[in-house]
């Protein structure tokens, strides 16, 4: 059975023309990058390439781009650049609704001397932006706001958060994991000083990422060693990856329009049709501000793990907004975040898109999904016809 | 992803006896939708006292649903004597095993059946037996106690696993390893390091001390007892019940309370009563 992915904000299908980029480099192109001979320094001079195609999809310098092993390493070094570039400051301001990646690294630094805002959000999911600049202060070492949300896909004001940080001298860090490839980004017009990216988010592999660092910001590496990315990131290339990702960021440039037109069509619909046909449901997240290829939907009165599991029968992939393991039977972060009742967090599905779906797959998804709710349902106590039992 | 038997499964996808039998002999229901899951189970007996129907509605995870498919599977046929003696391991067993985390899936089965036989017996609801140690899912100590005697459980995580009790804010974590110690009868873990206290952490554990070993001990006597306040080591109680009208109270309170508390939270500590 073929998959009918619609996971992509868990991780995308690596694109064919990125793999085909690669495969030279895992056989007979393996040289190092660093090394005085021609054989590693044309692997260099690919990884050049690669640097320039990250800094076009992003508005940015070639020198500005810092490639890491994934979005979290992005997150991290960002974080830790600022507090160590400014050790005299011991406050942090972040959200609520980060991904692990931020949220839990400010957790465990307010476990070690730093205090920590975060910032809470409305039902929609949208920012308190008069706390957070309340909030900032000269203690404030670094503002860390993702630009869109992994599970509900809404996208935050950080262009405008940024200005207003900067004129207080304070860093501000983006974790753009989910926006990268989605939406235009152009850090030459921005007030942003550093952002992350993953590449397998946007049909490169697992395992790279990139954290751009606008020229002039304070940092100091995470990892130290060898001289590799000017010092900034030491340890040998994962050169492959880094050329799959220059290649994914050119992909990416090219199929943005796609992305912001035929994606969203699919995705409008999969939303309308689910809404219509089955009763008791609705949607998490800002619907004005939001990805393109994403939507969450909770459906009331029955819990994720049986729906995904359903949906599993048919081959269709997508998360829910619960992890139904003990340890954590509380719907997500994120969810609880914004209010969502716990008739309709335990049941909420996400389904991502990419530029890979087809209509005749959100057809197929539009026709399977409310036979599955219901058979849910009809065994839920709580179901009555749309009323509490 | 699927870490199911495929017993489990077969339960999840084809549950038997999914419903609700309007004209019940007993009926039982535990969980909510905050917690994440809840079953509710209706039978229905025959001439010979025997289960002759069961129905479930069930809203929670896959295996949640199978362990109700499985209970009602287990249970037809039987007497209540017979029913009452199944346990969360027979569900589990009969699923072909349940991955741990699962296991307070089997555990809400068996206090539905428990539930629904003191329903039909006519037995005034229970009451949460013992007192709600984790606010968060509303599990008592006897319930903690019970799943880690019968479970022979050893670490936090495996109560969470089992009743879920610490599977939220994570406050109620010192109390569930009191119990755990307490069953299996080590020095609790509190008591290891009594120089390092803080303040605020020596009034917690004063008072998770009173709660947890003082308080039951005295109301079997039908006596009670209140902490006011704790300045520095003096810790100043109040007497309740019957234990305020004993003449021996004082010297209840010298040698028990202030014994208990010297052992388990620091040797320094006197008791006052206000
Ligand atoms: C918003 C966000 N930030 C960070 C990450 C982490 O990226 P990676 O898996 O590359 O470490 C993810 C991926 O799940 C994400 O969605
Ligand atoms: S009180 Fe037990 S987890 Fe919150």
């Amino acid at each position: 059975m073929k998959p009918i992915y619609m996971d992509n904000n868990a991780t995308t299908r690596v694109a064919p023309e990125v793999v085909e980029e690669m495969l030279p480099y895992f056989s007979d192109l393996y040289g190092n990058p660093s090394s005085m001979h021609a054989f590693g320094g044309n692997v260099g001079a690919k990884l050049k390439a690669a640097r320039e195609h990250v800094a076009t999809l992003l508005g940015a310098q070639p020198d500005e781009i810092l490639f890491t092993s994934c979005g979290t390493e992005s997150d991290s070094t960002a974080i830790h650049a600022a507090i160590r570039s400014h050790p005299e400051k011991k406050h942090i301001i972040t959200t609520r609704v980060e991904h692990p990646a931020v949220k839990n690294l400010a957790e465990h630094l307010a476990k070690n001397g730093y205090r920590v805002t975060f910032v809470p959000v409305d039902r929609q999911g949208r920012l308190d932006l008069d706390y957070l600049y309340q909030k900032l202060s000269d203690d404030t070492a670094i503002v860390s706001v993702m630009w869109a949300n992994n599970e509900t896909g809404t996208i935050f004001p950080v262009e405008e958060i940024a200005r207003t940080v900067r004129e207080r001298g304070i860093v501000f860090h983006t974790d753009a994991v989910q926006a990268v490839g989605k939406i235009p980004i152009n850090m030459a017009e921005s007030a942003i000083d550093m952002l992350s990216l993953s590449g397998h988010k946007l049909h490169a592999p697992k395992g790279i990422g990139v954290l751009y660092i606008r020229k002039g910001t304070k940092f100091a590496p995470f990892l130290m060693g060898g001289h590799q990315e000017r010092g900034r990131r030491a340890g040998t290339e994962n050169t492959a990856s880094i050329i799959g990702m220059g290649r994914a960021a050119q992909l990416a440039m090219a199929c943005m329009q796609d992305e912001n037109t035929r994606v969203r069509t699919l995705r409008d619909k999969l939303e309308t049709e689910l809404l219509k046909r089955v009763p008791c449901s609705m949607i998490n997240g800002d619907p004005e501000n939001r990805l393109p290829n994403t939507t969450s939907i909770a459906f009331e009165f029955i819990e994720g793990e049986g729906i995904l599991l359903l949906m599993d029968q048919y081959g269709i992939c997508a998360s829910s907004g619960s992890a139904c393991t003990s340890g954590s039977l509380e719907p997500s972060h994120v969810l609880r975040a914004m209010g969502v009742p716990f008739t309709a967090a335990h049941g909420s599905i996400r389904y991502s898109l990419s530029i890979y779906n087809t209509e005749e797959e959100v057809d197929f998804v539009i026709d399977k999904m409310p036979p599955i709710i219901q058979r849910l349902r009809q065994m839920s106590p709580f179901w009555k016809e749309g009323r509490i039992a | 992803m699927w870490d199911y038997t495929e017993k489990t499964k077969d339960h999840f996808l084809n549950p038997r006896n999914v419903g609700f039998i309007d004209d019940f002999d007993g009926i039982g229901e535990v969980g909510s939708l905050a917690c994440g899951d809840a079953l509710k189970l209706t039978f229905k007996l025959d001439d010979n006292k025997r289960i002759a129907d069961a129905k479930f509605q069930t809203f929670g995870c896959a295996s949640a649903i199978a362990s109700s498919s499985a209970l009602t599977e287990i249970i037809k046929g039987m007497s209540l004597e017979e029913a009452a003696k199944v346990t969360n391991e027979d569900i589990a067993d009969y699923l072909g095993g349940l991955p741990k985390e699962k296991m307070h899936c089997s555990v809400m089965g068996r206090d539905a059946m428990e539930k629904a036989i003191a329903y039909y017996r006519g037995e005034a609801e229970k009451k949460i037996e013992g007192e709600i140690v984790c606010e968060c899912f509303g599990v008592s100590d006897v319930q903690i106690e019970r799943a880690v005697r019968e479970n022979g459980l050893t670490s936090i995580e495996d109560v969470t696993d089992y009743v879920k009790a610490g599977g939220g804010c994570g406050n109620c974590h010192d109390k569930i390893q009191f119990i755990i110690d307490r069953v299996l009868g080590n020095t609790p873990r509190a008591a290891k390091k009594p120089e390092a206290l803080t303040n605020i952490q020596k009034i917690k554990m004063i008072d998770a001390t009173l709660e947890r070993e003082i308080k039951p001990a005295l109301n079997q006597d039908g006596g009670d007892i209140e902490l006011v306040d704790v300045d520095g080591n003096r810790v100043l109680v109040k007497l309740r019940g019957t234990c305020a009208s004993c003449s021996k109270s004082q010297i209840t309170l010298k040698h028990y309370v202030e014994n208990k508390l010297k052992e388990l939270v620091s040797q320094d500590l006197v008791v006052e009563e206000v």
